[in-house]
């Protein structure tokens, strides 16, 4: 008897993948392939197996309107969230619940910048590194990490902290424009490589929050 | 034929409310427990007869079980028959328990198999459970009279900051009520629902819970009728009876005695009533007569505040840490909300105030206002509503791996419902047993963190260390109980566990206390279950009835005849409470309308193929 050992990060990104049938499971009918709700009988009907994107009826690009993904995410979730299937069958609760699972996974992976984008290389067939740790193949980049590092290792008053977290910030809202652009050039490499400098910086800006609290800074970003 | 009803999806009509009892919303407090009703989303508090609307959560088992004000008066004649803040040893084990002076407020009996805590009170051994049982019936009762008609289902609070352990706890105990748990919400979100609906507010807003026994941060964000929250963070023991321990404890050093459980309970008493007069009153004196050796003390507001000092400081640093993990700065508040008894201790306003740089918010009354919430939500859930409640874990959970670190599986602050896998292997050669030991908790290590429960994944094939494929998927639902299941992926071998809390009560003991309930349980579950097949059997009909309106054609006349035949079978048992004759007339259905469905598809198919129903691939 052995504790179990982690394989691989995350296995499950929320894209179901059972198998859909063309009919409703209540009334039997025919059903479109997509329709969270069967026209005939209104009975709410599984996860169809889309990406996140398609989930939340968003066109696939990076650029996402954080205000227009809320308002998707939150007019699905009045349809689907088990809160409005308290009183219905068994069998309508539970396929309510893997509605707003499926709902509540494409959200989080969408609503923040950096996994959006690592999504966004796997559904374009690049392997993401879970930990991001051995992808660097870039020295200059490697370099800059580290002074960033003994900066902020040297830091000793709040200021000094909060300067390294502007600076930071500045080159991460910079990062995430170039990756932007990157997708919608479609250069893939172009992609990871910014993206694999924004995990760094996003590492970095974590460890700083929290030498910022220690030093009795302010506690919020 | 029937006029056929056309509704939106997602709104088809809801059962026969007629038929089942009315849903009440309970806060179920360590100190107070308050119960009330909505309808049209005002929400009223239910008093009892002398217009009290907190029912004392404290329990006294004399000759009958008396809870609320009457357990109250037995406190001094019987201290040995009372029990109060049974909800701070929810799912709790005895290691989790503190002392008062060396002493323990109550007797503890040795623990049932899980470790779950057991109590000697009044010649009786009891756990947590039906200890919150009692206060649940009685809140029951109160409704009851209140409304004038049966109550069987309740939304009921918990602290966010409750673990998968107490969670189910507080489920447990109000199955052994009598009561069907719509949803279990979260202390803070409730309070939240009822400050946002009643003011209409948008933006974000923080809830300061400090209950009894328990302190709450949340953070949420108000749009538009839909309550998100965006992060919590808590302490699921500290509340006030921490500052009535510390002034009893001051209390017993001067008097220099040793105490036994029953004068720890008095000297709690007398520490909580010093406690509520210094919030007007400066300075306060008492006498404590503990058999009959009468001893004086005194206190002033000053020598109070510095000895709570450290409690309230560490609700200040956790909404710090909230804040910070949602990226919230102070000024951006609209609002805070001050919810519990012991937010009306100045010490902890002043100190909420210095944090948020303004005024906390306090107009509805911070002991009622969970109730209200749940309230509201009771009927949201069995009425409909616009509403939308959307919460997250409180805690991260994880799996132990090896060397004792813990692999975190959900982050805390991950919205729900969630469900999550990983895969795991094995790291010996011809390994065929995998334990899957469930933790829940910030920490690293798994000794640091709360262990929730222990599974074996037995049957793996004998393989090379590594080969092996398992996955352990984690979901937690909208109630926040989690379930884990593993599967050995090369061979399909499933094991499936519904966690079952370390502290938690095992299935027989449960099915025997529902046995020795005054509840007559049995009848309590028939009627769930007849209530449940009334329900699949009409969705049924419904079903049935709209894809007629759609497709009738395709039925001959005799066809349709046997279908509606079927209908009206269906229909003349729902009257009855045969649930056997139901199922099969629902079954009986089904049968008679499988041809007709089969059409249905084949019309499908046909104008698909057409082009006149052609799916959207947009992508």
């Amino acid at each position: 008897m052995t504790q179990a050992t982690p394989l691989s990060d995350n296995a499950s990104d929320g894209t179901t993948a059972a198998v859909r049938p063309g009919a409703c499971w209540l009334c039997r009918g025919p059903l479109d392939a997509r329709a969270l709700f069967c026209a005939t009988c209104h009975a709410v009907q599984p996860p169809a197996p889309i990406d996140h994107f398609a989930r939340l009826e968003l066109p696939v690009r990076f650029d996402v309107d954080s205000a227009e993904l809320d308002r998707r995410y939150f007019a699905l979730q009045r349809q689907l969230h088990p809160d409005r299937f308290a009183t219905r069958t068994a069998r309508e609760r539970a396929i309510s619940q893997s509605q707003a699972v499926a709902l509540n996974a494409a959200y989080e992976i969408l609503k923040d910048p950096l996994s959006r984008a690592e999504y966004m290389l796997r559904l374009n067939g690049v392997d993401v590194n879970p930990d991001g740790c051995n992808t660097v193949r870039d020295p200059s980049l490697l370099m800059e990490q580290m002074e960033r590092r003994e900066a902020l290792a040297e830091a000793e008053t709040p200021d000094a902290v909060h300067a390294i977290i502007a600076a930071a910030q500045k080159d991460l809202d910079e990062g995430f424009a170039a990756t932007a652009v990157a997708f919608l050039a479609k250069d893939l490499e172009r992609a990871e490589c910014e993206i694999t400098r924004l995990k760094y910086l996003t590492k970095l800006l974590e460890e700083a929050r929290i030498r910022r609290a220690r030093l009795g800074g302010s506690a919020a970003r | 034929m029937k006029l056929l009803q056309i509704h939106e999806p997602g709104e088809t009509p809801l059962p026969h409310e007629d038929e089942r009892g009315a849903a009440v919303g309970i806060d179920l407090g360590t100190t107070n427990t308050v119960v009330a009703v909505a309808t049209n989303q005002t929400a009223e508090v239910l008093r009892d007869a002398a217009g009290r609307a907190l029912l004392p959560s404290i329990v006294a088992y004399g000759d009958t079980v008396r809870v609320g004000e009457m357990a109250r008066h037995e406190l001094l004649d019987r201290p040995e028959t009372v029990i109060s803040s049974i909800k701070r040893l929810m799912g709790r084990g005895a290691g989790d328990l503190r002392m008062l002076a060396g002493t323990l407020p109550y007797e503890l009996a040795p623990p049932a198999d899980g470790g779950m805590v057991r109590l000697r009170i009044g010649g009786r051994v009891l756990s947590p459970v039906e200890i919150s049982a009692e206060i649940l019936r009685a809140a029951k009762a109160r409704a009851e009279a209140a409304l004038g008609r049966d109550v069987d289902r309740a939304v009921i609070t918990v602290p966010a900051y409750f673990d998968d352990a107490a969670r189910t706890a507080t489920r447990d105990a109000a199955r052994l009520a009598g009561l069907e748990v719509l949803r279990l919400v979260n202390e803070p979100t409730a309070a939240a629902l009822a400050y946002g609906l009643d003011r209409e507010a948008e933006g974000t807003y923080a809830v300061y819970d400090l209950g009894g026994g328990t302190f709450d941060f949340s953070l949420l964000r108000l749009e538009k009728g839909v309550f998100q929250v965006l992060a919590t963070g808590g302490d699921a023991s500290l509340g006030g009876d921490d500052f009535d321990h510390a002034l009893a404890d001051r209390f017993l050093a001067e008097r220099g005695t040793v105490i036994d459980s029953n004068q720890a309970k008095l000297a709690l008493a007398l520490a909580r009533l010093a406690k509520e007069c210094l919030t007007t009153q400066d300075p306060w004196s008492g006498i404590l007569d503990l058999d009959g050796k009468p001893s004086k003390h005194a206190i002033d507001r000053a020598t109070f505040e510095a000895m709570i000092e450290p409690h309230v400081d560490r609700t200040v640093e956790i909404c710090r840490g909230v804040l910070d993990d949602a990226g919230v700065d102070p000024s951006e508040l609209k609002g805070l909300v001050l919810v519990g008894g012991s937010t009306r201790v100045p010490l902890v306003r002043r100190k909420i105030a210095g944090l948020i740089g303004k005024e906390p918010l306090s107009d509805i009354d911070p002991d009622e206002v969970v109730a209200v919430g749940a309230a509201l939500q009771a009927e949201a859930l069995t009425s409909g509503s616009d509403t939308l409640l959307l919460d997250v874990t409180p805690l991260s959970l994880g799996l132990e791996t090896m060397g004792g670190l813990v692999e975190k599986i959900i982050e805390r602050n991950t919205p729900i419902p969630v469900g999550k896998a990983q895969e795991f292997t094995t790291y010996q050669d011809g390994q065929t047993a995998m334990m899957i030991h469930v933790v829940q908790g910030e920490r690293e290590m798994v000794d640091q963190c709360r262990s929730l429960a222990r599974f074996e994944l037995r049957g793996i094939p004998p393989m090379t260390a590594g080969a092996a494929r398992i996955r352990v998927s984690f979901a937690v639902d909208a109630d926040g109980l989690l379930t884990v299941s593993a599967r050995e992926n090369t061979t399909g071998i499933e094991s499936r566990v519904e966690v079952k809390p370390s502290y938690g009560l095992s299935d027989d003991e449960m099915a025997q206390m529902l046995r020795e309930s005054i509840d007559n349980a049995r009848d309590d579950m028939e009627r769930r279950l007849l209530a449940e097949a009334k329900v699949e059997a009409r969705r049924g009909i419904a079903a049935v009835r709209s894809a007629l309106a759609a497709d009738s054609d395709l039925l001959s006349e005799t066809e349709r005849a046997e279908v509606d035949a079927a209908i009206a079978a269906v229909e003349a048992t729902l009257s009855g409470k045969d649930r056997d004759a139901i199922n099969a007339a629902a079954e009986a259905l089904e049968h008679a309308t499988r041809p007709f469905a089969e059409r249905r598809m084949d019309r499908g198919i046909r104008a698909a193929l057409a082009g006149q129903r052609v799916d959207q691939f947009d992508d």
